[in-house]
Parts: structure tokens; C-alpha cells; sequence
């Protein structure tokens, strides 16, 4: 096994594209993603990879699908404001059927707002973000090694189910440093890509990438098709992570960096005799919703902890379908939660137990 | 020992530099570790901090709110962070630059005039070394040994000739009484 390295979330999710076989990259700097294009501009060079800084997140994106197209791995990354210019982008290539991964290392929004970190772009990435019927498939580390894990699982999946995975970081989670190991490649064994506008070499018919069609019925048979592969994804690829579950009548929920937070509010939340337990989704869409449904037997009620003004919330309810109360802790505009504000409302809520 | 560290001063002092030996010292001593600055218009100029969390136990938040050891390195830190820290914390006081004393009675500070001491032996630019020195024989955080792999790690090999001056500054700070 390789030695473990002190690394930055940034650094490492570039380290990591590169391990997992991404040879074009396009960015656009902003804060607080830029580490990650600063080391693409030093490292694709030197493995004979493909660094370019576009001149905008609009161009950024296009070019990631054209490098798709041509059946290469390759990844744009921004953060909150810059994802949103690449929306169109990112609904092109999810109409193309094209592999891609999308990076964002979120801000405190709306608008330009602020540089702290955030996780107010949970509407965007799961629910849309872009135009028309798509999803994406959205992962959320929690720690930079999981950054790393997610890295090469975001390049895979993208391949197995050919449509866009975005890596969902914020601001604390790119910014931090934590000892990882760098795993040499991925285990599994992916189709070839008979789609890619490589080259015919003469031999069989051009294969042509598009996203438009005129006929509305040729078109919804196509996102038929489609939806058809999402349904496999959700059956097959939703995860998360429980912690002390198993008991728990007050299950607080959050992924990433507010995850490790409430971590330290369930430990508190115990020690006080209070049975919390933390339920981390790791895929945000696929949602695991029967992870939900199964925490729900023990639980008294829910606590979504994020950063935002409430948005996963939506989701909670959703998967339980409101059979317990969701409440919700947060904070916005790139303000953190600390583990005492999630401990003093889940003893307010817990009290009413 | 397990420490919640919060490491504070102007940009150019080397505070991040400062955090990643303690951050690489718990690594390479087998502790879970996280390290963060803080990233805002700070790092632009101005006051530069980070957190480090040492610890046998996973870590949760990597925020470090209230320090058990903190580290100030100019005023605007001391009277920013004192108040923060938890009881009983051990905080470290660069004193040729800090004219005040800790104002809190329920933690143990220290002073030590590293600047005055780096600019004495020559070493003007390892202020920020020499209190990592105080800091190891005041806390044990890590061990002084670790800190020779530490610093093979740290500085990159181009700058290899940097390492014994750097050595020679935790020594300073670790001797100092």
C-alpha cells in the first residue's frame, strides 16, 4: 500500500482525476475550487494530459463535452456561481448521454455571494440545475480520503451509466487537509465505448452525439430510455453512511462537511443520554430513500443539519413520507453550524420525546 | 496527548507552515489529523489563521473553536482568540511583538519573544518555528524526535539547506525557559 500524504480536499480530488484516468481538464479559477485547477495546470502537463483554462465556465463546459464525445475522462470544476453559467452545459451532455464529471466546491449564494463554504447548491445539483428531464449522479464526501474514493467512483460511473456525475464539496471540505492514501486504479471492468466520435478507422458507420431532436415522439422515447437507466441507477447505486442507528429515536441527517459536525452533536447527544444517531448520504441523487425508511422504525423524529436555508430537508421528508417530523438546523450565506447549535435543537426537540 | 489547536498571526509569519509540522507530526506518529486555514480575504493580507486537530479518536468537525492550545502570533489574534479559548488551554504569546499579557486567569500562558530570538540566531524568517518548539516541550503534542522526518516531508528536497536552520529553531524554542 502507498504511503499516506498530507493533502488539501482540492489537491487531492485533482490527484485522484488524474489516478482515475482523466487526461483533459478545463477551468475557470474561483474561490474556493481554485487549488484544483492550479494543480491540474502543474500536473496534466507532466503526465500528458490536457490542461486548458477556458476563457469562461461556459466554454469550460462545452469543451468537456466535446472531450467526452471523443470518449476521453474528463472534468470541469467551479464553484456555486460558475456552476450555474455552466448549467446549459452540463443539460447538453446529460442529452447527449455523455460521461462526464462536474466538480463544485460551494459558496454561500444567492447571486455572487460570498466565499465561505456552503451547501445551498443542493436544489441545483439534484434537481436540475440545466434545462429538460435529467439527473445527475451527485456524490458528497465527507473527508478528503473520500474525496479521493468518490473521484474514481464519479469517472466510473459516469462511464457504466453514460451521463454526468458531479462531485458535491464545499468551501471547508476543498480547503482542508487530511492524510490520504491514493489508490493506483479502480476495480471495475467498464464497457467499452462503441459511442465515441473517436475515429471509424474506416471500419463501421459514423457515430454521430446530439441532443437535439425535432420529433417529440422520437424525443420522449429517447428520455424514456433514459429514465429507464436512472431507475437502474437508483436501484443499484444509492449509499450512505449510518452512525449509531440502530437505537436512535432522534436521527439527525446531513452530508459532507456538516456530516462531520453533527458527528460531534450525536457524540455530545449520547454522552447527555440522548439516543441521536447521524445518517450521512454519500449519494445525494440516487437518495437513499430506504435508508430513511429504515431509520425511521426507531425514530421519534429527524434533524436535517445543513448549510443552507433548508433544502435536503425536502428530500427527508420525501423519502419518509412526512411519517415523522423533519425538523432543521442551519446556517447560511457561508456561516457554519457548530456542534452546540445542533445539540441545544436536538434537546429541544428531544425533550418533547 | 490528543490537541485542538488553533495557530494565529499576520500572513508572512508562516502560521500555515507552523500548522502543517503539527499536522505531519500527528500523521507520521499514527493520530488522525485535519488542518485548516482559514481561507477567506484574510489569506489576501492581514490576519491568517488555522485550525489543527490532533487526535486518537476520528475526527468530526475540523473547526477549532475552542482551542486547547493556541498560538498567537500578533495582537490582533491574542485579543480575537483569547476569549475563545477552553479552560484551562495553554496559550503561547510571541512576546516580542505582543506587548500584553494574557488577561484570562483560567488558562496557563506562555511567553516567548520568538521574533527576537530568530532575528538574534540569524534566522530572522523562523519565528514561527521556534514557538512550535515551545509548544512540543510545553505540551508534548508530539515528540521532538518525529520532527526530523517532519521536516523531510515538509520542505521540499530543492530546499533541502533549510532544513538544519529550521532544526536549529525548534531547538531554541524547545530549550527556552
Amino acid at each position: 500500500m502507498a504511503d499516506k500524504v498530507l493533502v488539501k480536499g482540492n489537491e487531492a480530488l485533482g490527484e485522484a482525476a488524474i489516478a482515475a484516468g482523466c487526461r483533459f481538464f478545463f477551468g475557470y479559477p474561483i474561490t474556493p475550487q481554485t487549488e484544483l485547477s492550479e494543480y491540474m495546470a502543474k500536473r496534466m502537463p507532466k503526465i500528458g494530459g490536457t490542461f486548458l483554462q477556458a476563457e469562461s465556465e461556459i466554454a469550460a463546459i462545452n469543451m468537456v463535452l466535446g472531450a467526452a464525445s471523443a470518449g476521453a475522462r474528463a472534468m470541469t470544476s467551479s464553484s456555486s456561481p460558475g456552476i450555474s453559467l455552466k448549467g446549459e452545459g452540463i443539460s447538453y451532455i446529460a442529452g447527449s448521454d455523455l460521461p462526464a464529471v462536474i466538480v463544485n466546491i460551494q459558496r454561500g449564494g444567492p447571486g455572487l455571494g460570498g466565499i465561505q463554504p456552503s451547501q445551498s447548491d443542493y436544489f441545483q445539483a439534484t434537481k436540475g440545475g440545466g434545462h429538460g428531464d435529467y439527473h445527475l449522479i451527485v456524490l458528497a464526501p465527507n473527508s478528503v480520503q473520500e474525496i479521493v474514493s468518490l473521484t474514481f467512483d464519479a469517472f466510473d460511473l459516469a462511464d457504466l451509466y453514460r451521463m454526468p456525475v458531479m462531485i458535491l464539496g464545499d468551501g471547508m471540505l476543498g480547503q482542508m487537509m487530511e492524510p490520504v492514501v491514493f489508490p493506483e486504479h479502480s476495480e471495475r471492468v467498464l464497457p467499452e465505448k462503441t459511442w465515441a466520435t473517436n475515429t471509424t478507422k474506416g471500419l463501421r458507420k459514423k457515430n454521430i452525439i446530439n441532443s437535439l431532436y425535432i420529433k417529440p415522439d422520437v424525443l420522449e422515447k429517447i428520455n424514456f430510455e433514459r429514465y429507464a437507466r436512472y431507475a437502474e441507477v437508483e436501484k443499484k447505486e444509492a449509499r450512505f453512511e449510518g452512525y449509531l442507528l440502530e437505537d436512535a429515536e432522534l436521527v439527525i441527517t446531513a452530508y459532507g462537511a456538516t456530516s462531520r459536525i453533527s458527528r460531534n452533536a450525536v457524540n455530545a447527544l449520547r454522552e447527555k443520554g440522548i439516543k441521536a444517531g447521524l445518517l450521512r448520504p454519500i449519494t445525494l441523487w440516487p437518495f437513499p430513500k430506504e435508508a430513511y425508511q429504515a431509520a425511521a422504525k426507531t425514530a421519534k423524529a429527524f434533524l436535517t443539519v445543513e448549510m443552507s436555508m433548508g433544502q435536503m430537508i425536502e428530500d427527508v421528508r420525501l423519502a419518509i413520507d412526512c411519517a415523522r417530523p423533519v425538523h432543521f438546523c442551519g446556517r447560511t450565506g457561508g456561516m457554519i453550524p457548530t456542534p452546540g447549535e445542533i445539540e441545544a435543537k436536538a434537546e429541544e426537540i428531544a425533550r418533547a420525546f | 496527548m490528543a490537541g485542538r489547536m488553533l495557530l494565529a498571526g499576520f500572513g508572512g509569519q508562516g502560521i500555515l507552515f507552523a500548522g502543517k509540522l503539527f499536522t505531519y507530526a500527528g500523521m507520521l506518529e499514527g493520530k488522525n489529523v485535519t488542518n485548516i486555514p482559514e481561507y477567506g480575504p484574510e489569506m489576501r493580507g492581514g490576519t491568517c489563521n488555522c485550525s489543527v486537530i490532533i487526535d486518537e479518536e476520528p475526527i468530526g468537525s475540523p473547526l477549532v473553536l475552542e482551542p486547547d492550545i493556541l498560538i498567537a502570533m500578533n495582537l490582533p489574534s491574542l485579543d480575537r482568540f483569547e476569549k475563545t479559548a477552553a479552560p484551562g488551554a495553554k496559550i503561547f504569546v510571541d512576546s516580542t511583538l505582543i506587548g500584553r499579557k494574557v488577561l484570562r486567569d483560567d488558562v496557563e500562558a506562555f511567553y516567548i519573544p520568538a521574533t527576537g530570538l530568530a532575528s538574534d540566531a540569524g534566522i530572522p524568517k523562523l519565528a514561527n518555528v521556534i514557538i512550535v518548539g515551545k509548544v512540543i516541550r510545553e505540551t508534548g503534542i508530539c515528540s521532538m524526535e518525529i520532527m526530523d522526518k517532519v521536516l523531510e516531508k515538509v520542505v521540499p528536497p530543492t530546499r533541502a539547506h533549510l532544513i538544519a536552520p529550521n532544526k536549529k529553531a525548534l531547538e531554541i524554542g524547545y530549550e527556552f525557559a
